[in-house]
């Protein structure tokens, strides 16, 4: 497929009075060169490479717009992904910048979903059209020859025959072969105009004159050697699509068209006894943009029931726009099912681990996966440091905890208080915490606890329990310095029940 | 005799609507405290619906004795199901530890920490909804009265139990409502602090007036250690028998 006019249509597209002017982009700087041109602006003999001075001088009336090769970049990629519509290997072409726009639609075996390879053309035609784009297009065996027959060819039949390039392409000049500018005039140097001019000769002379690049290219477009099509998104090896006869709109419509989607996908998953931990949706949309939504899933999961659900809240955020015309649901990350649950879903929900695996991954997929987690124990001597996360759903052995009467809340950072105790390794008597004063009426301790110096060098604490005259009761420690005769220093780490 | 009778069928009738009817459909969970589950008129904390743990303010040096209770109410809760519980908090993690010695089993607990208090709503419904849980704790500062009737019929629909430890305003159309003191702990003298104790007041009951001190009932409460359990060691009337102010002088 190729968008001689990207530049321009694109333009055109967010201004549509300006598609009955000439147009033409220019390169920033010294010497402004135009970089891409419209119809009209052709017409009028104003050509891409020419300086911004002589095309103004041709056509008066010429409009200019800056040369921007990173929008065209990235429509062309949009237009990429728009494309997976028709072929999951649908990519854009790099090749050949400034002379417009490619894009590569491997269709071997998609074509009958559209009515032939004709049928799918003429639809592609007819929506590049309706959204302000010129296009041609070629359709061969190879790659090579599809994109030389656009270029270069008789846009009124773009499908070559099967095996017909060799003839077919013969006429065509040698440009069509992507090859280098300095190349392609050597060649023509010689006389070589016609790709033709080319199938006769020795390979070994056009070799030692030009490199492999000639050879190379000509074999790819004959097809004597592959060239593959590296799709932009890499295609999941589970997917399913579904094209709509009328574009559909409606949140209803396409909560229930996933729905649909997705009991084929979990068939198809529990056949290979799979689950899928990553799912996608592209939803594409009649304006040739897309829309993507994605899950995850803390366990390989192939209920549609379950996935359904967590699709429903992003799929209600979904703009459809002025309809969406296909919707593809991709399997990103896929793992084999878990036959027996070890963890606790197993363990400790009896009859109804998948209600809690789907629990969680609502949570997860809402708030992200970090914030649902498990305690566990850690081994350390430092409160703060004997209780880690981990993931809701992790398996993990019996734990064991630290002995010794432990706060329901400990403070993620110790609040310095001023305490007063009687004598300097006695538990304290009064403390003042905020605006409040609390006096003690009962004290254990201490508990002295070191640090760990490889974990995180510090002083030991000696840790008091402590109760106020109301009954409150917390967990205060003294910064325990050897010999020196600084002033203690008191933190309040944590309030006991 | 008629007009009493055309008001309790409307009062039922609401009861219904707002699913806090005293009728259980999803079980009861008794706190194996007898004193407490005589007065409660399920003879324990009915399953399904909403009930509303309160410290007496919401100064965080006072978080920590309803923040026992509710402990000793969701170890209850998920030793009768055996099945996990979730707490949904923006504060700090409870510590695994003290929670372990309270009677909940932290390898039962799953913690959510929502970013936006309105999640915490959210988690508080999604878990409602969820069949494999015992239970769901939520800490709130506060909740509208209507949030908190979508959680009540939730709860109804699904057969979850929410505890709502809410340091905020309440009056939430909650089944039961408890208010939670600290109390000074009993100890020989000189042998340090003794065992959680707690004046937990019962606020609000569905089917039990409230005398004039706009309590239901109140007991003053322990942990004991020996029976991983709760004990009343003193109830509302003989307060008096043990004065705060002798235990001042320990």
């Amino acid at each position: 497929m190729w968008l001689p006019r990207l530049a321009t249509d694109r333009l055109s597209r967010g201004d549509p009075a300006g598609r009955d002017r000439a147009l033409a982009t220019a390169t920033a700087g010294g010497a402004r060169r135009i970089t891409a041109v419209n119809r009209l602006a052709e017409a009028a003999g104003v050509r891409p490479g020419v300086t911004v001075a002589d095309a103004l001088a041709v056509a008066p009336g010429l409009a200019l717009a800056p040369h921007d090769p990173q929008s065209d970049r990235q429509l062309l990629e949009r237009l990429a992904d728009w494309c997976g519509h028709y072929t999951p290997w649908a990519a854009a072409d790099g090749w050949g910048e400034g002379t417009g726009g490619g894009l590569w639609l491997d269709i071997t075996g998609c074509a009958h979903l559209f009515g032939g390879e004709a049928k799918l053309l003429a639809h592609l035609h007819a929506r590049l059209a309706r959204l302000g784009f010129a296009a041609r297009s070629g359709l061969a065996d190879t790659p090579g020859a599809a994109w030389a027959w656009a270029r270069f060819g008789d846009a009124r039949q773009p499908i070559l025959t099967p095996n017909g390039q060799r003839t077919a392409l013969a006429a065509l000049p040698v440009a069509a072969l992507r090859l280098q500018p300095t190349t392609a005039a050597g060649l023509a140097g010689l006389g070589l105009r016609q790709i033709g001019d080319l199938y006769g000769l020795p390979r070994a002379t056009i070799a030692a004159r030009f490199g492999r690049e000639v050879a190379h290219r000509l074999d790819q477009m004959l097809g004597h050697e592959a060239e593959p099509i590296s799709p932009r998104l890499e295609p999941a090896s589970h997917r399913m699509h579904m094209a709509f006869a009328e574009p559909i709109a409606r949140a209803e419509d396409v909560t229930e068209a996933v729905h649909r989607l997705l009991l084929r996908l979990c068939a198809q998953l529990e056949a290979e006894r799979l689950g899928v931990r990553r799912l996608e949706v592209r939803l594409f949309r009649v304006d040739a943009s897309t829309q993507c939504v994605a899950i995850g899933t803390s366990r390989p999961v192939n209920d549609p029931r379950h996935l359904l659900r967590l699709l429903r809240e992003p799929l209600a955020g979904v703009d459809a726009g002025f309809g969406i015309e296909a919707a593809r649901l991709s399997a990103s990350e896929v793992a084999p099912l878990a036959l027996k649950q070890a963890d606790m879903v197993g363990a400790a929900a009896k009859g109804a681990p998948d209600e809690l695996a789907l629990l969680l991954d609502s949570l997860g997929n809402r708030l992200g996966f970090d914030r649902v987690s498990r305690p566990a124990a850690r081994q350390s001597h430092l409160p703060e440091a004997a209780v880690r996360r981990l993931p809701a759903l992790a398996a993990s052995a019996a734990s064991e905890w630290p002995v010794g009467r432990r706060p329901l809340r400990l403070f993620s950072r110790p609040e310095p208080v001023e305490a007063v105790a009687m004598l300097p390794d006695a538990p304290p008597v009064l403390f003042r915490w905020g605006r409040r004063t609390h006096r003690l009426v009962r004290a254990d301790g201490a508990e002295r606890i070191a640090a760990e110096w490889w974990r995180r060098p510090g002083p030991d604490r000696d840790y008091y329990l402590v109760e106020d005259e109301n009954g409150r009761r917390f967990w205060l420690y003294r910064e325990h310095h050897y010999g020196d005769g600084v002033a203690p220093r008191w933190f309040l780490h944590g309030v006991f029940p | 005799m008629l007009r009493s009778s055309a008001l309790s069928t409307l009062r039922a009738r609401i009861a219904a609507l707002e699913g806090t009817g005293r009728e259980v459909v999803a079980g009861v969970v008794p706190l194996a405290v007898p004193a407490i589950d005589a007065v409660l008129p399920w003879g324990g904390l009915p399953r399904g619906c909403l009930h509303e743990i309160a410290p007496i303010s919401a100064d965080r040096a006072e978080a920590g004795a309803a923040c026992g209770f509710a402990v000793a109410v969701l170890g209850r809760l998920a030793a009768a199901a055996e099945r996990p519980v979730l707490w949904i908090t923006r504060d700090d993690d409870p510590y695994a530890p003290g929670l372990a010695a309270l009677g909940l089993p932290p390898q039962r607990l799953i913690l959510v920490r929502p970013y936006k208090p309105a999640q915490v709503l959210w988690a508080l419904e999604e878990g409602l909804r969820c069949a494999a849980l015992a239970g769901v704790l939520a800490e709130t500062w506060g909740i509208e009265p209507t949030a908190a009737r979508r959680l009540q019929l939730a709860a109804r629909a699904s057969g979850g139990t929410a505890l709502l430890l809410n340091r905020g305003a309440g009056a939430a159309p909650a089944m039961t409502r408890w208010r939670i003191a600290p109390a000074p702990s009993q100890a020989p003298a000189g042998e340090g602090v003794g065992a959680w104790r707690w004046q937990v007041d019962l606020l609000r009951c569905r089917g039990r007036a409230a005398a004039e001190d706009g309590r239901v009932a109140a007991w003053t409460v322990e942990w004991c250690d020996e029976t991983r359990g709760l004990r009343v060691v003193a109830a509302a009337g003989d307060r008096s028998a043990e004065p705060r102010r002798s235990r001042r002088a320990g």
